[in-house]
């Protein structure tokens, strides 16, 4: 046996299976501390946000948070992101932990709007609790009305007695929240969600199962689905790129790739055999290799083996006929819509 | 933990030979390094496989890892059990779990193995390295 796949720990506590379950069908807490922070305070902090990332952060209500793109110039991703809207001067990214210092360092180049722009990771913790009890588990420890949150809104609150930003958002495809926080606390609110959540069935989870559930969700994972040589139109993300905004980084080339259309696109597939599909793995078309796996493997709660490839336009309708090369061997598989799992309301 | 009668190799297999025959599994290091195991591949019998080449493939959630055969011979047997079971390699990997019987090509070939006390010390200092 060669090649345990590179992970560290926590990869999983219990075992990506168990965690996996635990989160679809009672809740799940994940230590996400790794996670970056980015703020950008200013009078023209809006005009910064707008600039750099795709999504119209001008339709954001204080309080209230989407997904986004920050994009090159190219309209190609530097890094996907959440953006949190703390005030009409100030505002809250939340990006991917690899790619903070780039983030910043991106943000700042593009800074000509004079705003104040703080690469604020090492100031915040970060826990993510997940599934359909974590209201409930997370009210234990809070005055704060968590039911009237709504998805994707956020407020300051408590938490176990310390000041956190508490945002209805997850990576996991169910219900839950992510709280941020100062570091120096995350030792015991950890422990007592863990202690209260017993009761409830509540397993730590590790990076292996938010893996898995954000895959079996249909969510985009930059180095995979994404990168900087992708742009929101081949991602299937055109919900997120309002060209129509105004103008912001990337916007030409995204009107023109709009206009001609793109030559590959992302696509959820479902294998037809016991074979897993895994990363980088060629799609098949007859003989004919026509794309590439950004991400496979099993859906644990679907009890199926899934994945997202690039694929050419066409290609991607549900129902087609694919094949997956997977060592010698070529796996059928069909196009499925995704999100592979949608929990239900 | 390992048992004294199988011979291992540094790639986590274990072998326990009988006369002139060979069981060949995996260990229980390497089973809990792969995590939860959801799928097996095996070579058909009649397989001819020489020591160090690719026996079979054993996926876990997060994973895939290549097993590689011990020693050279023919496959007689392979464990059909795991492939609507492959849970079991995590349950237990020294025992039910055996991936394939082989015929043996060379009775000198296992000597080379490590035995269950150099294995058990090789997998203490791989648990260091990872723990420093």
């Amino acid at each position: 046996m060669v090649d345990f796949g590179g992970w560290d720990m926590p990869v999983e506590y219990s075992g990506i299976l168990a965690e996996h379950e635990a989160v679809r069908t009672r809740v799940g807490l994940f230590d996400v501390s790794h996670m970056g922070e980015i703020e950008i305070r200013g009078p023209r902090a809006l005009d910064l946000v707008q600039h750099v990332t795709c999504n119209d952060v001008s339709k954001l209500s204080i309080g209230q948070a989407h997904y986004s793109g920050l994009m090159t110039p190219k309209g190609t991703f530097v890094d996907d992101l959440l953006v949190h809207k703390f005030s009409d001067t100030h505002y809250f990214l939340c990006v991917n932990a690899s790619n903070q210092d780039k983030d910043y360092a991106h943000i700042r180049e593009n800074n000509k709007f004079g705003a104040e722009v703080e690469n604020a990771g090492e100031r915040y913790a970060q826990l993510a609790i997940q599934g359909p009890r974590a209201l409930e588990l997370l009210q234990k420890f809070t005055k704060t009305q968590l039911a009237s949150i709504k998805y994707y809104w956020f407020t300051r609150g408590d938490v176990d007695g310390v000041h956190c930003i508490i945002a209805r958002t997850g990576y996991t495809g169910e219900d839950g929240f992510e709280i941020y926080f100062a570091p120096e606390f995350a030792e015991k609110i950890w422990d007592h969600l863990m202690d209260a959540g017993k009761p409830l069935g509540i397993m730590a989870c590790g990076l292996g199962a938010r893996n898995t559930l954000r895959l079996e969700a249909g969510m985009a994972l930059y180095g995979h689905e994404i990168d900087d040589t992708t742009t929101p139109w081949e991602a299937n993300l055109g919900w997120i790129c309002k060209v129509d905004k105004g103008p912001f980084l990337g916007r030409e080339t995204l009107l023109r790739q709009q206009g001609i259309g793109v030559a590959r696109i992302l696509a959820g597939f479902e294998m037809e055999s016991k074979l897993i599909a895994r990363d980088g793995y060629t799609v098949l078309e007859g003989e004919r290799g026509v794309g590439t796996v950004t991400s496979g493997g099993p859906a644990p709660f679907l009890k199926k083996n899934i994945g997202f490839a690039y694929v050419p336009p066409g290609v991607n309708k549900p129902g087609t006929k694919i094949g997956i090369a997977v060592r010698a061997q070529t796996a059928p598989a069909k196009i499925v819509t995704t999100p592979f799992y949608k929990r239900k309301k | 933990m390992y048992p004294a009668e199988f011979r291992y190799t540094k790639d986590h297999e274990w072998l326990q030979v009988n006369g002139a025959m060979g069981t060949i599994g995996i260990t229980d290091y390497a089973q809990h390094a792969l995590g939860d195991v959801v799928f097996v591949e095996l070579p058909k019998v009649g397989a001819k496989v020489k020591a160090g080449e690719v026996l079979g493939t054993v996926e876990s959630v997060k994973a895939v890892s290549e097993v590689f055969s011990p020693v050279s011979g023919e496959v007689t047997e392979v464990n059909s059990e795991l492939s609507t079971s492959p849970e079991k390699i995590n349950q237990d990997p020294h025992r039910s779990a055996w991936l394939v019987k082989i015929k043996l090509a060379d009775a000198n070939e296992a000597a080379k193995l490590m035995d269950s006390k150099t294995y058990t010390e090789y997998v203490a200092e791989k648990e260091k390295e990872q723990t420093a």
